[in-house]
């Protein structure tokens, strides 16, 4: 979270990061830790405003004494312990785990996945032309978001920011087992026939694309997706008093897309279907 | 939470399987939607609900359990339905019921037969059982089959399992089948199971159409070849006593250890048992009495104590000899266990291919509770304990201790990630003290014979008596007590080791093989480590030359993508790229297969440093060893 209102003061914890001294307060992860010496470690499935499901495994570090690799994104900083971010055997469980996962699903519209592939030397081509992938058709069965499961990681961030941690509403859930598990509605239905309220919490979340806006998934299979020429403007949303902050992403003097800026104190990122999806009157020049 | 239902509605056998287990619904709100027959007035005003009906989500999984039972598969009326019983959102308990391969979310015939394809069966003829089963079985014949991991019967291999839908089977005490359930008369439609092992097609398929009256199973003790002989400690009463009689139990010396419990109070029987070295015999091994002590002193309650008795590792069932032949020990294991560790509630999950464990267990607790043996004031000594018993659904992953917590739940059997340990935050949020079977049943010999004794049998490091599964290529498979520190070869050797023995799958799927010329391997933690292998759950399978090793390997390799719960990468992705890589040699060696070799270390290395749990951090080690112990592929 990265809005963390001013509470009673934290002791701080010592520990060994790659050799030098850290100090970090009480509570925070090695994650945190990492990012305040400036060290970069990929993550997909850890989010800024969700409680981490630790379930990508590419943030993995070296604990001193510990059996197996530790999930930098979840695992707390504890005083004495001694952390190292870059060691041979973090630097293949992360490839491998790219590896994995380029190799099954499609990260074309993951931020920063190539670079990390490239980053690690990962070769997702090497496990041969018939390895499985997740293989799924986008579902398109909504005006407003669109699911392309192809692209998706299985991160949970959608299933929390659905659930417990932000919407309550429930609505998707993982289903099936292992390579077989997906993200889905209940009975497997169409969007429309679940429980979703259509706050598009769960796209805000989403880190490969898997979930996108239905203009964005539109744009892109004509082609005229162009992030660079986008402009983003936060604003106060005017449909009703809570005053949520949504920030509309213009391509052409239209808007896009509209997110929400994760560092509000009160809304986290999070909107309603109104503030989220209600954009078009703005736009309506008839 | 703002619950949205679908309108799908149960029929009338899915909601009296549902309301069997949860009673009447209170209110119009838990009936199916629109059905404003039963609508009060009041009704509209008022609802129950809230945290109290949520508070019931642990029933989530019972409740499949009663629907899959009494249909055979899962409907939208009926998850809707029941989710509305218990306020939970469908699209999660969705996600429950397509975790488990025990339930299905797609209409299938009433009577499933399973057959075991697993490591023991395959080596004992499952392909031809599986192709006979079938061709007798086509289409239309209101079976259906399906493959299946280790059904626990391995001494028996091969082995099949049936389970028949239908409305509950009538018991003792139950009223008279009338008309106007909608199934009365219809006997064929109860529900009933049959276990039928070793198998051949025609039995299985005899079994399947008629599973009430199946042959009986054979008792127990056929499972354990030194039944009856002097000297056992944890399979003494087993082929002895009758696993149905408490009487007969206590004329064994039963419930003596609870009378020393009682007598040490519940740090004198933590004491005990850390003096006496147990440790856990479910693969871990760790200390119990630590695990003990740690649960005892946390000052947040309640404690729970939970029993995991979901034996799914290929190759073992000494738990379910151990359930079977003296289930009553169990549970006087379980009520010192709760006493030591302050818990009132004991949780026995036991897994759910195990029909005769699940009868002869229910029987003991309700027979231990009128006796006073359990319940609010255990022999009379003013400790309250109690012991409710959860099936299990067909998941290898719910034997991991915070999966099964979160089965337990009403969750998806997700393992959590540690810490927080189970000792603090285990079992509904609340300290946790979980042993497996085997582990518990060793407190009651500790209490009667003192730490010390107990201590003396096995080696300094390995203390006690163990129990091994032996299995496979071996002319008198089952369940074998030796003291720690024996060597493999002498327990072969008792079990009758074949004369072309080729290796030995020592531990499970997720221990290791060794070579046929290391029978000198001392059956102890520290021994099998030192050899570079493990015990694990103490499985030693026989592998003869006449089994096709590749195809083994290619099995265990299944195993572990199917059983994957599928939560995080190298064990989601992991093992289905091992298994591909397995395909591809399968009848290669040498160079050809050097590059894969290669690429199975490579993924096998990160399985085991990154998942987060033991099974994908083990699921490469039985193919590494036969890769580098055994020379597969060379
Ligand atoms: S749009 Fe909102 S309600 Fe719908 S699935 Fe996403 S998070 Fe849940
Ligand atoms: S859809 Fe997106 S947010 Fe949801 S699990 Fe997949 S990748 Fe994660
Ligand atoms: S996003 Fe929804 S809740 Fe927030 S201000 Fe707009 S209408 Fe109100
Ligand atoms: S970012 Fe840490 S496990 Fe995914
Ligand atoms: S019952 Fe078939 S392998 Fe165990």
């Amino acid at each position: 979270m990265t809005a963390i209102p001013l509470g009673v003061p934290r002791r701080l914890v010592e520990f060994t990061l790659d050799g030098q001294e850290a100090r970090v307060p009480e509570g925070s992860t090695i994650l945190d830790a990492c990012r305040a010496a400036g060290k970069d470690i990929p993550t997909l499935c850890q989010g800024d405003t969700l409680t981490p499901k630790n379930a990508c495994r590419v943030c993995v570090v070296e604990v001193e004494g510990a059996r197996t690799l530790a999930p930098a994104c979840s695992r707390k900083a504890e005083a004495g312990m001694e952390v190292r971010t870059d060691t041979e055997r973090a630097r293949h469980s992360r490839k491998v785990v790219l590896e994995l996962l380029a190799s099954s699903v499609n990260l074309s519209t993951t931020p920063r996945a190539a670079e990390w592939i490239k980053e690690y030397e990962a070769k997702p081509d090497r496990f041969g032309p018939d390895a499985a992938r997740v293989d799924e058709e986008p579902r398109v069965d909504n005006d407003l978001y669109v699911r392309d499961y192809d692209k998706c990681i299985l991160c949970y961030k959608c299933v929390d920011a659905c659930g417990d941690q932000w919407q309550n509403t429930f609505a998707i859930s993982v289903v099936g087992r292992g390579f077989d598990a997906r993200i889905a509605v209940e009975h497997d239905a169409p969007l429309t026939d679940s429980a979703c309220v259509y706050c598009g919490n769960c796209v805000e979340v989403c880190p490969t694309g898997a979930l996108s806006f239905k203009s964005e998934f539109d744009m892109r299979a004509a082609g005229t997706w162009n992030e660079a020429e986008q402009t983003e403007t936060t604003t106060v949303c005017a449909y009703c008093g809570v005053g949520c902050n949504l920030t509309l992403h213009v391509q052409d003097n239209e808007i896009v897309k509209v997110t929400s800026p994760h560092d509000n104190p009160v809304t986290h990122g999070n909107l309603c279907i109104k503030g989220r999806f209600g954009y078009q009157h703005v736009q309506n020049r008839d | 939470m703002d619950l949205h239902f679908g309108d799908s509605k149960p029929t009338d056998e899915e909601r009296e399987a549902v309301d069997a287990l949860l009673g009447p619904p209170g209110s119009a709100w838990e009936t199916a939607f629109g059905d404003s027959t039963v609508r009060s007035d009041a009704d509209l005003r008022w609802a129950r609900g809230g945290r109290a009906a949520r508070e019931r989500r642990d029933l989530l999984l019972p409740g499949l359990h009663a629907v899959n039972d009494r249909v055979g598969w899962i409907s939208e009326g009926a998850l809707d339905y029941l989710c509305r019983r218990l306020t939970v959102p469908p699209a999660e308990a969705y996600g429950v019921a397509t975790f488990y391969s025990m339930f299905s979310v797609k209409p299938r015939p009433a009577t499933v037969l399973h057959v075991c394809t697993d490591v023991a069966c395959a080596a004992k003829g499952s392909a031809e059982l599986c192709a006979g089963v079938e061709g007798r079985l086509g289409l239309g014949s209101g079976v259906s089959v399906e493959r299946s991991p280790c059904l626990g019967l391995c001494e028996r291999a091969p082995a099949a399992l049936v389970v028949r839908a239908g409305s509950p089977a009538a018991g003792l005490g139950d009223p008279p089948p009338d008309s106007r359930s909608s199934h009365a008369g219809e006997a064929e439609k109860a529900h009933a199971t049959a276990v039928v092992a070793p198998a051949t097609p025609e039995a299985a398929v005899l079994a399947a159409s008629a599973p009430e009256t199946a042959e009986p199973e054979p008792p127990a003790s056929l499972a354990v070849p030194q039944a009856g002989q002097p000297g056992l400690t944890l399979l003494r009463r087993i082929g002895v006593v009758d696993p149905a009689s408490l009487d007969d139990y206590r004329s064994h010396g039963g419930y003596s250890a609870l009378r020393r419990a009682f007598e040490l109070g519940p740090a004198g029987v933590i004491r005990e048992v850390t003096d006496a070295g147990l440790v856990g015999r479910g693969g871990a091994a760790f200390p119990t009495g630590v695990k003990w002590k740690a649960t005892a002193s946390q000052p947040d309650r309640p404690h729970y104590l939970v029993c995991n008795a979901d034996e799914s590792e290929p190759g073992t069932f000494k738990d379910r000899v151990l359930m079977e032949g003296d289930p009553y020990s169990l549970i006087e294991a379980m009520t010192i266990a709760g006493y030591a560790v302050g818990a009132h509630k004991g949780y026995l999950y036991l897994r759910g291919e195990y029909p005769r464990a699940l009868r002869l267990l229910g029987n003991a607790i309700e027979q231990a509770r009128a006796r006073g043996l359990l319940g609010d004031d255990v022999l009379g000594q003013g400790y309250a304990f109690d012991i409710e018993i959860r099936r299990g659904a067909g998941a290898y992953i719910c034997g991991e201790e915070t999966a099964l917590f979160n089965s337990i739940e009403g969750y998806r059997g997700e393992p959590r990630s540690k810490p927080p340990f189970p000792v603090e935050k285990g079992l509904f949020g609340k300290p946790t003290a979980e042993n497996n079977v085997e582990t518990l049943v060793n407190v009651l010999p500790i209490l009667t014979m003192g730490a010390e004794a107990y201590a003396a049998i096995g080696t300094e490091k390995s203390t006690g008596p163990k129990l091994f599964c032996v299995s496979g290529s071996v002319e008198r498979p089952g369940i074998y007590e030796l003291p720690f520190g024996a060597t493999l070869g002498e327990l072969l050797g008792l079990a009758g080791k074949p004369g072309n023995l080729r290796a030995v799958l020592l531990g499970g799927a997720a221990g290791g093989f060794v070579r046929a010329d290391e029978m000198d391997i001392p059956l102890t933690f520290e021994g099998t480590r030192a050899a570079g292998t493990t015990l694990g759950s103490g499985v030693v399978l026989a592998i003869d030359d006449t089994v096709p090793l590749p195809r083994i390997l290619l099995r265990i390799a299944e195993f572990f993508r199917d059983e994957s719960c599928g939560q995080c990468v190298p064990c989601r992705v992991g093992t289905v790229r091992q298994e591909e890589a397995l395909h591809r040699i399968a009848e290669r060696t040498g160079a050809a297969a050097a590059g894969d070799i290669a690429l199975l270390r490579e993924v096998g290395r990160a399985m085991r440093d990154a998942s987060i749990c033991g099974l994908g951090q083990t699921a490469w080690n039985a193919v590494e060893s036969a890769i580098d112990r055994l020379g597969a592929y060379e």
